[in-house]
């Protein structure tokens, strides 16, 4: 089957989609974004999060047909710019000056998951996110090097340049 | 496989009369593992996504309509004081990720005993909606689990809603787990006091073949409570209401827990959700005095 839809403001068309295939699996090995990671591919570790309509999930978990129309943004999404143009997100500078990034395999659905925690807080006026606020919300992604701190650390940097009390 | 994407509820009942073993999918928090897995090859998969009228919810003669395409992070929004232990439940499960996908209906569809809706449906005699090409029905979640996954749902039905009753009294969920999150429950436990029918509500998940009730422990507590005052139970009460609990849950050995810390973790569980209970009640009773 043919699959339309938007990822990260540009218009893509998948074809021979097998109707029971993922998002995750069409992203990847359809469309060349390989940022979303695919680890558990049941829900467990949040790798492959990705925003669907502007609701973060886990993209292993919605099938290819689901997406059909949809507007998906995913971690390539979140940086300005092409090439050596591209410029990172304050979340992606945080988690890369905090040390939040070890292998890196859990990095990317950690990044999206904070994008969203931030925008529901800080940019939503609302005050930067507490230690609790943070692990609840990041309680979805796994890392397996279990640098949990210094992800934790990134966040609460991020949170600060966001809500404008840093550079 | 096919995959249909049917947008109206009219379309979907039709192709699943047509087609009774084409698998519905909402949140896919369930169904996408058993593909990823190869676990399940269903001639068709039916989307339920498109359809409007599943995801809604709001009032309805003094009840809550609860579309069963409604996330849990929805219930958790918008219904934390209209259905108490319900979204209390839903604050349980899995991560952010999940919550904002895995809906109630699929909780209902899958009907795994450790699913986390099913409990606080019991406790608050919710009723489950079921629709066909034949027509609709209604059916209490206290009649709908059968046996281990099988429910009263037809082949040729889908579930499209739960009615929730306003609640008259407080409702409590807790859960046991290895940790917060993430987890699948070792056992869990819904309690609801109803102020007006002076009546008990329990609701037991993990504990057995099904989703359980423990119905004498709930006559034996809207026996012994004191609906006017709300004063605490007496010490004996509480514990023989915790041993009711745990009699009625028939649970197993395995890799999660076993039957006896089950049937322990349950009177536990029963206890606290008790005193949670009556410290709330109490306020609401000062409230209306």
């Amino acid at each position: 089957m043919r699959v339309s839809f938007n990822v990260n403001g540009e218009d893509v068309t998948a074809d021979d989609v097998w109707p029971g295939e993922s998002l995750l699996y069409v992203l990847r090995e359809r469309l060349g974004l390989p940022g979303s990671k695919n680890a558990c591919e049941q829900g467990e570790c949040g790798s492959c999060t990705v925003y669907f309509d502007d609701v973060t999930a886990c993209s292993c978990m919605i099938a290819a047909g689901q997406a059909q129309g949809r507007r998906v943004r995913t971690v390539e999404g979140l940086s300005q710019g092409r090439g050596a143009e591209r410029e990172l997100s304050t979340v992606q500078e945080a988690f890369v000056e905090a040390g939040a990034v070890q292998c890196g395999f859990c990095t990317p659905g950690l990044v999206v998951q904070t994008d969203d925690l931030l925008e529901r807080t800080v940019g939503a006026g609302l005050p930067a996110p507490d230690d609790a606020q943070i692990r609840e919300a990041l309680a979805g992604n796994l890392c397996r090097c279990t640098g949990y701190e210094k992800i934790i650390e990134a966040v609460h940097l991020a949170a600060g340049r966001r809500s404008g009390g840093g550079a | 496989m096919e995959f249909l994407s049917p947008s109206t509820l009219e379309e979907a009942l039709e192709a699943k009369s047509a087609l009774p073993e084409a698998v519905p999918i909402m949140g896919g928090t369930d169904v996408m593992v058993e593909l990823n897995f190869d676990r399940r090859r269903p001639p068709a998969l039916i989307d339920l996504t498109r359809i409007p009228e599943l995801a809604e919810f709001g009032p309805e003669d003094g009840r809550i309509r609860l579309g069963a395409g409604v996330s849990y992070t929805k219930v958790i929004e918008h219904l934390s004081g209209r259905a108490p232990a319900l979204a209390k439940a839903s604050r349980s499960v899995a991560s952010p990720q999940i919550r904002n996908r895995g809906t109630v209906g699929g909780n209902l569809g899958g009907a795994s005993p450790a699913g986390e809706s099913h409990p606080p449906l019991l406790a608050t005699d919710a009723t489950v909606e079921l629709a066909s090409v034949r027509g609709r029905r209604r059916v209490p979640a206290r009649e709908f689990y059968l046996s281990l996954r099988t429910t009263a749902r037809r082949e040729d039905e889908l579930i499209t809603a739960v009615l929730l009753p306003e609640p008259s009294g407080p409702q409590q969920f807790a859960k046991i787990g290895t940790r917060n999150a993430m987890v699948i429950a070792v056992t869990s436990f819904s309690l609801a006091l109803d102020s007006e029918r002076r009546t008990v509500g329990t609701g037991l998940g993990s504990a057995g073949p099904t989703p359980l009730r423990a119905e004498a422990a709930e006559e034996f507590l809207s026996e012994e409570f004191d609906w006017e005052g709300g004063t605490s139970p007496s010490e004996s009460v509480v514990r023989r209401f915790g041993e009711l609990v745990a009699a009625a849950a028939r649970p197993i050995d395995d890799q999660r827990g076993s039957a006896e810390y089950r049937r322990h973790a349950l009177s536990v569980m029963a206890r606290r959700a008790l005193s949670w209970s009556v410290t709330d009640y109490r306020k609401g009773v000062t409230r209306c005095a």
